[in-house]
C-alpha cells in the first residue's frame, strides 16, 4: 500500500466506512451480545460489511475491534480470547479488500475509570492497549484508530502504545464532543483545543472527531480543530441522534443530507471523512460521490 | 458552623481526606449528624449537581466530589443506626437486561444519594423482573432505569407492562434515561417520568414523589 501519511500531505482526500454497530444489528447482533464475539463465531458477517462499505467505494475500512482491548472484554469474561478476536477481524477484512482499501484498526476506550477519580491504575490501561495492539499490528493493519475518547488521558495512553508497538504505523485519534453553552466539550471535560494538544503531543498522526451529535456539529468542530492543530484531520459523524419510530431505532439523517452538509468539511480542510452510528453504505457512497465530483477524482 | 461551610467547600474540590477529617472533628464537637450530612455533606452536592448542569465541571470532578461525600457519610452511617441515614425517599436504580454501560447510571445515583435519596444500586444487566421484585422488597416509590443501547430500550417496556400486570403501576413511579432515550419514548412506553441527566433526573424524581404522597 501507498503512504497514507504522504497522500495526506499532497491534499488527497479519502472515504472511510460507515458504522459497525448498527451494520452488526441488521446482520442479527441481539441486545446484550458482544459485538466482537462475532469475530469468534461469524467471521463471514465481518467480511460481508466489510464487502458493502468497500463496493460503496470506502478506501479506509475498520476492524471490528472498539470493544477489543482485554479490559473491555473483561466485562465479558473474553479477555482470554484478546488474540484471537483481534486476528480474526482483520483477516476478515484483509480477506475482502486485499490491498484495494487501507485497514483501520478500531480501538475503543477500556470501560474504565482511570485514577483518582475512577479506580483503574493508568499502567493497566496501557498495558491493555498494548496487547490490543501488538495483535492488530502483527495481523497486518495499516492504520490504527483510536477512536470515541472522552478522557485525553486514556487517549495519551492508547496512542502512546500503539507507537511504542509500531513507530512507522500512523495513528488516527478522535474524541467525542458534547455541544454545551461553553462549547465543545467531551463529557471527561475536554475542549477542542486540550484535545487538540493533547493528541498530537502523544504522538497522534491524523486527529478529530467521531459519534456526535450529527453532522451539522462536526462541520463546528472540524473548523475549530483546523484553527488548533495543522495535522490532518479526520471526521466520522454518525446520522444524528437516534429516534424510535414504532419500536425500532431510526438515524434522522439521510446520505444524500450528510453528503451535502460534509461539502463543508472538504473546504475546511478535512482529509479523512467518514461516518459513525447509523451510517450505511449507502451514506459512504454519497460522500463518495460528492467528494468525486467536487475534486474531479476518479475511482 | 464553619465547619460545615468547610465540608462543603472540600467535598467540592474532591477532597475525601480533608472531608473525613472534618467530619471526624464535627462529630467531636458534638454537631448533630443530621446537619453534617444536610448542611455539609449533601449542601455540597447540591453545588456540584448545579455547576454540572451549568457545564461548569464535569464528570471527573463530579466523581472525586461524590467519593468525598461517601467518606463523609461512612463515618455518619454507624451514628444513624436506629433510623438509618435520614432519607427523603427509597428509589431503585439500573441499568435494563443486556446493558453494560453504568457510568450514567452510577452518575444519577450519585446525584440522588447526594440530594439525600437512599438509592439501591442494581448494576447493569438487570431484568424486568429483578427491579420489580427489588422495589416491592424495599417499599421504594421509584425505579430508575438506564439504557445506553437502542437494543436494549425495549427492555424499559417490560418493565412498564410488567408492573402494569402485577397492578402496581402509579405505586411504583418510573423514570427513563440514557443517551439514546427521550421524553417521545417515555410516553410511548408509559413510563412516568424521563430524565435527561443525572441532576434533572433528581428534579423529577422529587416530582415524582411528591406526586405519589
Amino acid at each position: 500500500m501507498k503512504d497514507l501519511l504522504k497522500r495526506l500531505k499532497n491534499g488527497e482526500i479519502f472515504i472511510a466506512d460507515g458504522a459497525m454497530g448498527t451494520m452488526l444489528m441488521a446482520c442479527g447482533l441481539k441486545p446484550g451480545d458482544v459485538p466482537e464475539s462475532f469475530n469468534l463465531t461469524q467471521p463471514e458477517i465481518l467480511e460481508k460489511i466489510a464487502s458493502l462499505y468497500l463496493d460503496a467505494g470506502a478506501e479506509i475500512i475498520q476492524t471490528n475491534t472498539f470493544g477489543a482491548s482485554p479490559l473491555k472484554l473483561s466485562f465479558y469474561s473474553l479477555d482470554g480470547k484478546t488474540e484471537e478476536i483481534n486476528r480474526n477481524a482483520v483477516l476478515a477484512v484483509r480477506k475482502v479488500v486485499g490491498e484495494r482499501a487501507y485497514i483501520s484498526a478500531s480501538c475503543g476506550p477500556s470501560g474504565r475509570l482511570l485514577k483518582p477519580y475512577g479506580d483503574t491504575e493508568p499502567e493497566d490501561v496501557y498495558s491493555s492497549f498494548e496487547r490490543q495492539l501488538k495483535t492488530l499490528i502483527h495481523s497486518g493493519v495499516d492504520i490504527i484508530c483510536i477512536e470515541t475518547m472522552t478522557d485525553l488521558t486514556e487517549a495519551t495512553l492508547a496512542i502512546k502504545a500503539a507507537k511504542t508497538v509500531s513507530p512507522p504505523t500512523p495513528v488516527m485519534a478522535t474524541m467525542t464532543f458534547d455541544p454545551t453553552p461553553r462549547g465543545f466539550y467531551t463529557v471527561m471535560g475536554i475542549n477542542i483545543e486540550q484535545a487538540a494538544k493533547g493528541l498530537e503531543t502523544a504522538g497522534a498522526d491524523i486527529i478529530g472527531s467521531n459519534c456526535g451529535n450529527g453532522i451539522e456539529n462536526m462541520i463546528k468542530i472540524a473548523i475549530e480543530f483546523r484553527q488548533k492543530s495543522r495535522l490532518p484531520l479526520i471526521i466520522q459523524s454518525n446520522a444524528g441522534l437516534p429516534v424510535i419510530k414504532r419500536n425500532t431505532t431510526v438515524y434522522p439523517e439521510t446520505p444524500e443530507f450528510m453528503a451535502e452538509k460534509a461539502k463543508e468539511l472538504v473546504s475546511i480542510g478535512v482529509s479523512i471523512i467518514g461516518g459513525c452510528c447509523g451510517t450505511t453504505p449507502e451514506h459512504i457512497r454519497a460522500l463518495c460521490e460528492m467528494v468525486d465530483r467536487r475534486i474531479g477524482k476518479n475511482r | 458552623m464553619d465547619l460545615l461551610k468547610e465540608i462543603l467547600e472540600h467535598l467540592q474540590h474532591g477532597d475525601d481526606e480533608k472531608v473525613t477529617a472534618l467530619t471526624k472533628k464535627a462529630l467531636e464537637e458534638k454537631i448533630q449528624p443530621k446537619d453534617i450530612l444536610d448542611k455539609g455533606l449533601i449542601a455540597g452536592m447540591n453545588i456540584i449537581g448545579e455547576k454540572y448542569k451549568a457545564h461548569e465541571i464535569f464528570l471527573p470532578d463530579v466523581l472525586l466530589a461524590a467519593k468525598a461525600m461517601y467518606a463523609g457519610m461512612d463515618l455518619l452511617k454507624p451514628l444513624f443506626i436506629q433510623e438509618g441515614i435520614p432519607t427523603i425517599g427509597k428509589v431503585i436504580i439500573g441499568s435494563v437486561h443486556g446493558d453494560l454501560h453504568d457510568i450514567g447510571k452510577n452518575l444519577v445515583g450519585i446525584m440522588l444519594k447526594g440530594a439525600g435519596f437512599e438509592v439501591i444500586n442494581l448494576g447493569n444487566n438487570v431484568t424486568p423482573e429483578k427491579f420489580i421484585e427489588t422495589a416491592q422488597q424495599e417499599n421504594a416509590a421509584v425505579i430508575g432505569m438506564s439504557a445506553l443501547l437502542t437494543t436494549t430500550m425495549p427492555v424499559m417496556k417490560r418493565v412498564v407492562d410488567l408492573l402494569k400486570e402485577k397492578g402496581l403501576s402509579g405505586r411504583i413511579k418510573i423514570i427513563i434515561g440514557g443517551a439514546p432515550v427521550s421524553e417521545e419514548f417515555a410516553q410511548e412506553i408509559g413510563a412516568d417520568a424521563y430524565g435527561y441527566d443525572s441532576v434533572n433526573a433528581v428534579e423529577t424524581v422529587t416530582r415524582l414523589m411528591s406526586k405519589s404522597r
